[in-house]
């Protein structure tokens, strides 16, 4: 394996952008990004990006935020319609193969455009449950039953992670929800989509991220404390819902295992976790004990930037432990209805 | 210039048509004819709604079996403001409904007045539609088991694989899909529309090269970096490139084959873009073709590029392009194709 590291990232989230386009968002974050490192993007060898058409409303949207990289002449370049952080997998995979050093990874989503809800709805089984239409907040809060029901988690513990999420968040320029709030508080709110009250569901916000990697001493190079990635796995759980057990988040356990987790202390954890529901579910599966400080970033229940939280959770990890918040960190990633798929990995500093 | 956002709605539509195969097809037969059929696993449990394959260890199945028409509620939620496409027009609960002799659940909507009259545990039974034509929405949803007298209900009938076997079988499956968006343009864009409603043509500067894009989207693909500066372009220049379309386009009976599609280059652009060339027979195009501009009239102008109705033969000598190998790409050493802009000049 070589040693791949986090050498340069930046992220923009708002509740709404609406007056710029998806390249006019990116251009300003990529350029930021190539000049904290030195890099032009003819000296980076492998580009990756991840986004979504239903939510761009437009087919093949990808093809117009690549003008932002400069692609003259032509670059090596990929895309994934896939949060980013499947973009970075893809990227540490083509580093691995070992005939370049430096990989640009960025993804982006404007959710502001369109119903998410509606759009979230056509990810799910076309035969039998996509025309019907169940939004994404319906199903999540059919799981939050099941986890009420059986006794595993309760309606407080439940508002602590909403509270603490904003109170975290309070710190996070790119926050959407930060104003603080009381657990009674959280829990006096009515219903958005009983059992689940507003505070339990994410933050929509607007925006993108970029980051650059680097393989070996190419990174020691770039950055003056790369933020290596140590481990990292996905796994996906089936996609109807009905035969998945809801009450816990199996692939996310295996990525976990592989990616190494357990293996030392995890000082922090960044999880894509859209709901209060998953991040106890995450919590659990990750095996992060009670010491980890979970989502320090305030998380996607702070700022929920579809097909670019995940790639944000993990820039959020490399952040801090660049800045020496910690040495080592836990980032994950989801995707697909009731966090089917699911993307672990573990950073570490020098 | 305005720094309102422009925004237009922008609708989109799938009208999906999906093969079923023979496991979802059985299915969605039986849904037609009121029975319900679950597929065995490996295990020798039943799912319902079958899949083809068992997730468990990707065995295909293909063993049908009928299970009842009531079950139990697995687990649900409440959706208090229903969407158009969603089961009910009025509040209801989503449920996760396990059927009478399956061992997995069943996504559907329960029709009751309000949240206290649902709980996990709760047994319910399938609502049919009259109608039914071999779809997901053949059940209209779930009910409480002692529902009222008056909903269409038909009862197991104990032989529902021979009933469909029997059947004409569904074979596909219409899954429309219409998402509605609210589209803006940017930053770029939005100042392009805005010119055109005064017949002014504006292109991107790119800050490292000085080569002029059109239409501006607020980047420049050749830099990498955010434009800065905006131009006005004039409303002449020479086609580059063209086709001709000699069949007609469905919902376009406005144009009228044969008719000319070019690729011009403004005076003052480094790249192209697309327009029809007409008041010139099609065959009689040529490259280096000077034209013009056709607007619409002044009092029918709109913050849109159709503002440019097509574009018109100026009658001046046509350009001479001395490289080939610039059609067609944008020119990486001079800020204008000036070299063929000056012969035209000429």
């Amino acid at each position: 394996m070589r040693d791949v590291a986090v050498v340069g990232f930046a992220q923009r989230q708002e509740a709404e952008i609406a007056d710029e386009s998806e390249v006019e968002l990116m251009v300003p974050l990529m350029d930021q990004v190539k000049k904290s490192v030195g890099l032009s993007q003819q000296d980076i060898g492998f580009t990756c990006s991840g986004s979504s058409d239903f939510l761009a409303g437009q087919a093949f949207s990808f093809v117009m935020t690549i003008d932002g990289t400069g692609p003259v002449p032509p670059i090596s370049e990929s895309h994934v319609e896939m949060d980013g952080a499947w973009a970075l997998y893809e990227a540490w995979v083509k580093l691995q193969i070992g005939d370049i050093d430096t990989a640009f990874v960025y993804s982006y989503g404007r959710s502001s455009r369109g119903s998410l809800r509606d759009v979230l709805a056509t990810q799910m089984d076309p035969y039998y449950v996509a025309p019907l239409w169940p939004d994404a907040f319906a199903i999540e809060a059919l799981r939050a039953r099941l986890l009420l029901d059986s006794g595993k988690v309760d309606e407080r513990h439940l508002a602590e992670i909403a509270s603490r999420s904003r109170e975290h968040a309070a710190a996070n320029p790119n926050a959407v929800r930060c104003s603080p709030k009381s657990v009674d508080d959280i829990l006096a709110e009515p219903f958005s989509v009983d059992p689940l009250r507003p505070s339990d569901l994410p933050a929509s916000a607007d925006g993108g991220a970029v980051m650059i990697l680097a393989a070996g001493d190419r990174a020691r190079d770039l950055c003056d404390r790369p933020v290596w990635i140590r481990g990292i796995d996905h796994r996906i759980d089936a996609h109807s819902l009905g035969v998945r057990d809801l009450t816990r988040v199996e692939s996310a356990e295996i990525a976990a295992h592989h990616a190494g987790v357990a293996d030392d202390k995890i000082d922090f954890a960044e999880l894509h976790a859209p709901f209060t529901t998953s991040e106890f579910l995450l919590t659990e599966a990750l095996g992060l004990e009670s010491d980890t400080i979970v989502n320090p970033s305030g998380g996607a229940l702070a700022a929920h930037t579809m097909m670019a939280s995940g790639l944000i959770r993990i820039g959020e990890a490399a952040t801090r432990i660049q800045a020496g918040d910690g040495d080592r960190a836990a980032a994950h990633a989801s995707s697909g209805p009731c966090l089917q798929q699911n993307l672990v990995c573990v950073l570490e500093g020098d | 210039m305005s720094d309102e956002v422009l925004e237009a709605p922008l609708v989109l539509e799938y009208p999906f048509t999906r093969t079923t195969g023979p496991v979802v097809g059985a299915f969605l037969t039986g849904l037609r004819e009121g029975v319900v059929l679950g597929v065995k696993r490996s295990d020798g449990s039943v799912m319902c709604p079958p899949l083809e394959y068992d997730p468990a260890d990707s065995a295909a199945l293909s063993e049908m079996v009928e299970i009842g028409q009531a079950g139990e509620i697995v687990t649900w939620s409440w959706n208090g403001a229903p969407r158009p496409q969603q089961p009910f027009d009025r509040p209801f609960a989503w449920a996760m409904v396990r059927l009478d002799g399956a061992d997995t659940t069943i996504l559907h909507g329960v029709l009751v007045d309000d949240p206290s009259e649902i709980h996990t545990g709760m047994r319910v039974e399938i609502v049919w539609r009259d109608e039914r034509v071999g779809h997901i929405s053949d059940i209209a949803g779930f009910a409480p088991e002692s529902a009222p007298a008056g909903s269409e209900r038909t009862p197991v009938s104990g032989d529902g694989v021979e009933v469909v076997s029997a059947a004409e079988p569904v074979q596909s499956v219409r899954t429309p899909i219409r998402i509605e968006y609210s589209y803006t343009p940017g930053r770029g864009l939005s100042a392009y529309l805005r010119a055109m409603k005064d017949k002014r043509i504006l292109g991107d500067k790119c800050p490292v090269s000085g080569q002029v894009f059109v239409p501006p989207r607020g980047v420049s693909p050749i830099a990498g970096m955010p434009t800065s500066e905006m131009v006005e372009l004039a409303d002449t220049g020479y086609v580059e490139s063209f086709n001709i379309t000699r069949v007609p386009i469905h919902g376009r009976d406005d144009l009228h084959p044969p008719y000319c599609s070019a690729w011009i280059v403004l005076d003052g652009a480094s790249v192209g873009f697309m327009g029809l060339v007409t008041g010139i027979e099609a065959d009689d195009v040529t490259i280096g073709l000077r034209v013009k501009a056709l607007w619409k009239p002044d009092d029918e102008l709109e913050m849109s590029a159709t503002n440019i109705l097509s574009w018109v033969p100026t009658g001046e000598p046509d350009v001479v392009i001395d490289n080939y190998e610039l059609v067609g790409r944008v020119d990486e050493t001079t800020p204008g194709k000036t070299s063929t802009d000056e012969e035209a000049e000429s």
